[in-house]
């Protein structure tokens, strides 16, 4: 097929509009929330090695086991087992919300900024509350 | 297109559409995603009340069938939501040929051999019998 071009030539000298990116939205709840769930799902990949790395603990025998449970329980290890409790259930309370939209429930801009609003509370919640009681027991 | 000007829509449509599977992905995330819903908090309750116990009362805790089955499902319906969600994000993002699909490819190859190790150490420590383990 020859090359035609429509606009006569036109887009020689300018280049065409791109499709609109982050930059130039203004930042609404429901954007966070999207742009949140696919970080906290590449934080759950994540999670998922460090629950590998359990098992593999576990299976080798007591010694790796608390050398592993001790990795896991210095600072750096509670940071990340803390960011991954965010990451469990603001991806839980968010996928609800997608399972919702699957059946065609909570699509008015209204509806979907609240739900969104209760995700990220629902994730902040119950994260302080399962650390609390990490806390609270002995776990930590 | 001159060669097969003669066929029909329908001709033409058969043998060259859709391979009947994209819904496959759709559906089993969904699908896996309701089962995480309740096998993390199980996860979560779980990992409470072992983060103290320490190797004996972990390995003793994962020797019971009510522990290990659920530990088992929640690492294979993980890896397989994680799998078909990073898939996603490899698709949207990744879009050199070669890369894109060195890319599918490793991120199959962690899912599936991260899930089989650990699906294996939980049921090696599960079916082992106590003081041996």
């Amino acid at each position: 097929m020859a090359e035609v071009k429509a606009d006569g030539g036109a887009s020689a000298l300018r280049p065409r509009p791109l499709s609109p990116h982050l930059q130039v939205w203004r930042w609404h709840v429901t954007m966070l929330t999207s742009i949140l769930h696919r970080v906290t799902g590449c934080g759950l990949y994540v999670g998922g090695l460090i629950l590998t790395g359990w098992a593999v603990a576990l299976a080798s025998g007591p010694d790796a086991y608390a050398s592993y449970m001790g990795l896991l329980g210095s600072p750096l290890g509670k940071l990340v087992l803390f960011g991954l409790t965010i990451c469990v259930f603001f991806h839980m309370a968010n996928g609800v919300r997608h399972l919702a939209w699957d059946i065609g429930k909570g699509f008015l801009p209204k509806t979907a900024d609240f739900t969104a609003v209760v995700a990220l509370a629902f994730a902040v919640a119950a994260t302080i509350a399962v650390w609390a009681l990490a806390l609270l027991t002995g776990s930590v | 297109m001159a060669q097969q000007g003669y066929r029909t829509p329908l001709g033409r449509a058969r043998g060259l559409g859709s391979a009947h599977h994209g819904v496959g992905h759709f559906i089993g995330q969904r699908a896996s995603a309701v089962a995480l819903l309740f096998l993390l908090l199980w996860g979560v309750w779980s990992a409470l009340k072992l983060a103290p116990l320490g190797y004996d009362g972990t390995a003793a805790w994962l020797r019971s069938p009510l522990h290990a089955a659920p530990l088992v499902l929640l690492i294979a319906a993980g890896f397989y939501h994680v799998r078909i969600g990073a898939q996603t994000i490899i698709e949207d993002y990744v879009h050199a040929p070669l890369v894109k699909t060195a890319s599918l490819l490793a991120n199959t190859f962690v899912c599936y051999g991260a899930a089989v190790l650990a699906v294996l150490s939980v049921l090696s420590v599960a079916f082992s019998s106590s003081g041996v383990a």
